[in-house]
C-alpha cells in the first residue's frame, strides 16, 4: 500500500496524461462512474490512454482494460464520448473477462 | 475532458487542495469545484456531501446527469512527541489509513527501535515543519507535555487550519497553555479548536486507550469537515 500522502507522478493516471497532451499525444481518459456488486476498482478510477494504445492507471485490475483501449481508439478518432458497461449479466463482458461477478460502467472521454 | 480543467485539477492534487471534478455525462462538458465554493441546489448538496466523505458518485440534480470525480488530499497525521501514546498510536493510525510522522528533537526518544517503520524526525518541529508544512488536511496531535516543544507546533496547527488539533495535558496544564498561545498572538476562537484536554471522551487510562481516543477524535474530525458551521454537529 502507497502510504505517501504526495502523489506519485510517475504512476499517476491524470498527471501522466498531462504530460502526454504537453508531449502532443491524442489522449483518452476513462473513468469508472458506477459500480454494483464486487467491483475490482472504486468508483473515480482512471485508466488513460494514448493513440498508440499505451495506457497507464486501471478500471478494473485488468479484466476488461483491454476493451476499454479499443473503444478509447474510436473516441480519439471521433472526439465524441462514449459509456461502456461490463458485468456478467452481458455476454462480451464475460468474454472480455469480468468474471469476478461485478458490474462496471465506464466513462471514456477524449482529452481536448 | 478540458485540457485547462485537467491541468488545474493536477495544480489543485500537487497543492494538497481538495477539488471536485464535475462531468455532465450528457454533453460532456467539465468544471473543477474548490471545497468551500458555493454551488446552488441538488447539486450543491451532493458536491458538499462529495467532499465530505471523499467518495465519488453520479448524481442526478436539474434533470441531468453528473458524474462528481472527489479529489481530496490524504490525510495525515503529525504527532508531536515521541512518548509511549505515541508508539501504540502509531501502528493504529496506519491501520485506519492515516499515515504518522512523529516529531521529537529529545533523541533519547525518537530512536528507530522505539519507532519501527514510522517517519521519525528526531528535530524540533520549526525546522521539519518548515521543510513539510502543515495544511488542512493534516491533524496534529502534541503529546510531549513539553511547552518549548507543543507550542510553536500548535500555533502552526492553527494558522495552518489544520482540520484536527488536540493537545496532551489537564485543564489546568491546558488553561496556562492558552495563555502562552495568546501571547504568541493566537486568536481566542483558534485557541478554541484544540481539543484539550486529547482525545475523544472513553475514560481512556492507559497510554494505548488515549491513542484509541486520539485516532477517534481525528476521524471524527476529518470526516465531519465542515459541518461544525451548520449546526449538523454537536
Amino acid at each position: 500500500m502507497d502510504e505517501s500522502i504526495y502523489l506519485d507522478e510517475a504512476r499517476d493516471p491524470l498527471i501522466i496524461a498531462e504530460g502526454w497532451m504537453k508531449d502532443g499525444k491524442d489522449v483518452a481518459i476513462a473513468t469508472v462512474v458506477e459500480t454494483w456488486g464486487s467491483a475490482p476498482r472504486p468508483v473515480g478510477s482512471h485508466l488513460v490512454i494514448d493513440a498508440e494504445g499505451n495506457f497507464h492507471g486501471s478500471v478494473s485490475g485488468g479484466c476488461v482494460e483491454g476493451a476499454v483501449v479499443t473503444e478509447a481508439m474510436d473516441v480519439i478518432g471521433s472526439g465524441k464520448a462514449r459509456m461502456l458497461e461490463f458485468g456478467v449479466a452481458d455476454e462480451t463482458a464475460w468474454q472480455v473477462g469480468l468474471s469476478c461477478g461485478g458490474r462496471i460502467k465506464v466513462y471514456v472521454e477524449r482529452l481536448g | 475532458m478540458d485540457p485547462y480543467v485537467l491541468k488545474t485539477l493536477n495544480e489543485e492534487r500537487r497543492a494538497r487542495r481538495a477539488a471536485v471534478l464535475v462531468t455532465d455525462l450528457g454533453d460532456g462538458r467539465d468544471r473543477i469545484v474548490r471545497e468551500g465554493d458555493h454551488v446552488a441546489g441538488d447539486l450543491g448538496a451532493a458536491i458538499a456531501n462529495t467532499f465530505r466523505t471523499g467518495n465519488s458518485q453520479s448524481v442526478e440534480a436539474e434533470g441531468r446527469t453528473f458524474f462528481l470525480n472527489a479529489h481530496l488530499p490524504r490525510p495525515r497525521l503529525v504527532v508531536i512527541g515521541a512518548v509511549h501514546i505515541s508508539q501504540a498510536l502509531a501502528p493504529m493510525a496506519k491501520i485506519a489509513g492515516y499515515p504518522l510522522e512523529i516529531i521529537d528533537p529529545r533523541t533519547a526518544f525518537a530512536t528507530p527501535e522505539r519507532f519501527p517503520d514510522v517517519a521519525l524526525h528526531a528535530e524540533w518541529p520549526q525546522d521539519v515543519l518548515k521543510r513539510a508544512p502543515l495544511d488542512s488536511y493534516t491533524a496534529l496531535a502534541a503529546v510531549t507535555h513539553d511547552p518549548k516543544i507543543d507550542d510553536f507546533a500548535l500555533k502552526a496547527a492553527i494558522d495552518a487550519r489544520c482540520f484536527y488539533v488536540g493537545a496532551l495535558g489537564s485543564r489546568k496544564t491546558h488553561a496556562k497553555r492558552v495563555e502562552r498561545l495568546l501571547a504568541l498572538g493566537a486568536g481566542a476562537d483558534q485557541i478554541a479548536r484544540i481539543h484539550a484536554p486529547i482525545g475523544l471522551d472513553i475514560g481512556a487510562a492507559s497510554p494505548a486507550e488515549i491513542a484509541v481516543a486520539i485516532l477517534a477524535q481525528t476521524i471524527h474530525a476529518f470526516r465531519s469537515r465542515g459541518l461544525e458551521a451548520k449546526g449538523a454537529v454537536a
